[in-house]
């Protein structure tokens, strides 16, 4: 039940485009690690690493087109889900590193020593183990999800509304992490970080593990996506989106198919903030601020909001750019980023995707037409 | 609230049964003492000038509004006076307002199956398929109302006609024992409103139905008893025939 239920969804252009995913994540670190450094095709590591937070990003993207592409809710606050994941993952890291810290103490990160922790906070038992990790990693963020979601959905806080909570909610988190006595590192955060289950962080081969294990979450996640949405669930999801007040006439409690796909992305998003971190280095409340969710609304509307493709793509060629730009000419990032919204809001409504298929439909019709 | 909305205050075998209804918005009294009985099975008419309250009745009936005074009693037990919408809606009555809103990113038949009365569980829906009643019954409501080849079309890209059409087998698709129309055939072309009246009385071979509606040739097509609504009270009652040469009739409305 479960395999014909994760098929359903299963269109050929997806289909091909999770293989690209996972060619993607096989091919780059495998041509790090086995191509001699003088060949023309070894990705150098920093591209791996790169393309590993590429990947990352298309997860959050793809998190959030399934509430906001599919079921119309405007979040801008998922980095938040996104930053909690890193966070868990974040604690787990910091324990590894023992007594390899610059005070060397066993138990307590370095920062706590700093700041003249004596013991370690109740919240932090149990992030020496992984297997304790892991979990956290999607239960913190969707806990926060079903909370959040609960109320505002059964009080039918929709449009502009809900996207003020949710910008907020991210806004007061930012603040919160900022503290120092919040336990968590304060504003530097966590990084120094050595082994991630044994192995180190710093290594070519755990980073292309690292890349790999994201597309991986990528494919699978395409897939869960494509299975919700093509199924008798999607279509009353997107019929939500297009007219809630008909579907709770229909008798549909509106409120409940919204928490579970609400819930569901925050899940993703934790999970690929958690695999983010090990690949950055470092975790800070930085990853709280609210451009950040915005800019993870900007990737979908760039890629093609409603559609799963979309979203991947979205934040690859954003993400690109900005990386591009901010080492070229730093100073035009925020102006670039300003413009492509403008644009992409004018002009290409359903975004590089909807172009895609505006165009192919185009000369199919052009065809049609010369062969008639 | 009392006894959750039921009472046993009349006994009746009528469907729907309204009685001594009035409604007034500042002073103005849209319902006046009205009063309607509706038999199961039955179709019926309702048509009176503009604002002789038809809209108001069904505003009332649904429980969007809420009467000063009067009884409406649906299935001879449920006071409608005291439910909520979402709560008579699921005593079964089914509404079609003015104006169509189908869902237009989804194809006519998926229209209906997010209708088709039963499956409304998030999880059962995640993994169902339509199930083979499911599925005779989306054939039979769009033969019904005609729509089997355009079954595929995106809802957006429905003729006005269509759209209705949909609505009244989107309303169908929810198995109401009462259905309320209101205005089906305005903006539509002679031969659509032809069409719809066969729909509709097709429709009446399983459902009662309510139609309000100011055309009379689509009246005269449905053939069934017709109430004259005037100020907010009942007028006339008969078919279309007897009411057209009542003088009080043709003084209020057909004359004019």
């Amino acid at each position: 039940m479960i395999t014909r239920f994760l098929w359903q969804g299963m269109t050929r252009n997806l289909r091909l485009f999770v293989l690209l995913v996972l060619a993607v994540g096989i091919l780059v670190p495998l041509s790090n690690l086995l191509l001699p450094p003088d060949s023309a095709f070894r990705m150098p590591s920093w591209a791996v690493q790169l393309v590993g937070k590429y990947l990352c990003y298309a997860s959050l993207a793809l998190a959030v087109d399934l509430v906001w592409g599919f079921c119309g809710i405007l979040t801008l606050g998922h980095a938040a889900f996104f930053a909690l994941g890193g966070y868990c993952m974040g604690m787990y890291l910091m324990r590894q590193i023992g007594t390899r810290g610059v005070y060397g103490n066993p138990i307590l990160p370095d920062f706590m020593v700093f700041l003249n922790y004596k013991e370690l906070p109740w919240f932090w038992h149990g992030f020496d183990s992984f297997w304790f990790a892991a979990p956290m990693i999607v239960l913190v963020p969707s806990v926060l999800a079903l909370a959040l979601g609960w109320f505002a959905f059964r009080s039918r806080v929709t449009g502009v509304y809900l996207s003020i909570i949710t910008q907020a909610m991210t806004f007061a988190l930012l603040l919160a992490f900022f503290r120092n006595d919040m336990g968590l590192g304060g504003n530097n955060g966590m990084t120094d970080f050595k082994d991630i289950l044994g192995y180190s962080v710093q290594s070519d081969t755990t980073r292309a593990v690292l890349c790999f294990v994201s597309a991986l979450a990528l494919a699978i996640f395409l897939v869960i996506s494509a299975a919700i949405v093509g199924s008798r669930f999607g279509k009353a999801l997107t019929a939500v989106r297009d007219a809630e007040s008909r579907m709770r006439f229909l008798g549909y409690r509106v409120e409940r198919y919204k928490l579970f796909v609400f819930v569901l992305s925050a899940a993703m998003a934790g999970i690929a903030g958690a695999l983010y971190v090990p690949q950055v280095g470092i975790i800070n409340p930085g990853e709280f601020s609210p451009g950040n969710s915005i800019e993870a609304v900007l990737w979908v509307a760039v890629g093609g909001r409603g559609t799963l493709i979309g979203p991947v793509i979205g934040a690859f060629i954003v993400n690109f750019g900005k990386t591009y730009l901010t080492g070229a000419l730093p100073e035009v990032w925020l102006f670039a980023l300003g413009a492509l919204f403008i644009v992409v809001t004018l002009l290409l409504p359903k975004g590089v995707v909807g172009l895609w298929t505006q165009v192919m439909n185009r000369s199919r019709e052009r065809r049609a037409r010369a062969a008639a | 609230m009392k006894a959750p909305g039921i009472t046993h205050a009349r006994s009746t075998s009528a469907l729907l049964y309204l009685s001594g209804v009035s409604v007034s918005f500042d002073g103005f009294k849209a319902l006046n003492n009205l009063s309607l009985l509706v038999e199961p099975g039955e179709m019926r008419a309702i048509i009176g000038p503009n604002g002789a309250g038809k809209t108001t009745m069904m505003d009332v009936i649904t429980g969007k509004t809420r009467p000063d005074a009067g009884e409406v009693v649906f299935d001879g037990r449920a006071d409608l006076t005291k439910l909520d919408e979402a709560s008579i809606a699921t005593l079964g009555i089914g509404r079609k307002f003015q104006k169509p809103t189908v869902f237009e990113n989804h194809t006519v038949r998926d229209n209906l199956l997010l209708a088709l009365a039963g499956m409304r569980s998030w999880y059962q829906l995640l993994t169902a398929a339509p199930s083979k009643a499911e599925n005779n019954r989306l054939e039979e409501i769009l033969s019904i109302i005609r729509m089997g080849p355009q079954q595929h079309m995106l809802g957006a890209r429905l003729s006005h006609g269509q759209k209705q059409w949909l609505e009244i087998g989107m309303l169908l698709a929810q198995n109401p024992k009462l259905m309320l129309v209101d205005e089906p055939v305005a903006g539509m072309t002679d031969v659509e409103t032809e069409t719809t009246a066969q729909v509709l009385r097709e429709v009446n071979k399983s459902h009662s139905v309510v139609v309000v509606e100011h055309d009379m040739s689509f009246v005269r097509a449905l053939g069934v008893k017709v109430t004259v609504l005037h100020e907010g009270s009942t007028l006339a009652e008969g078919s279309l025939d007897q009411v057209s040469a009542d003088p009080r009739v043709v003084e209020v409305y057909l004359g004019r």
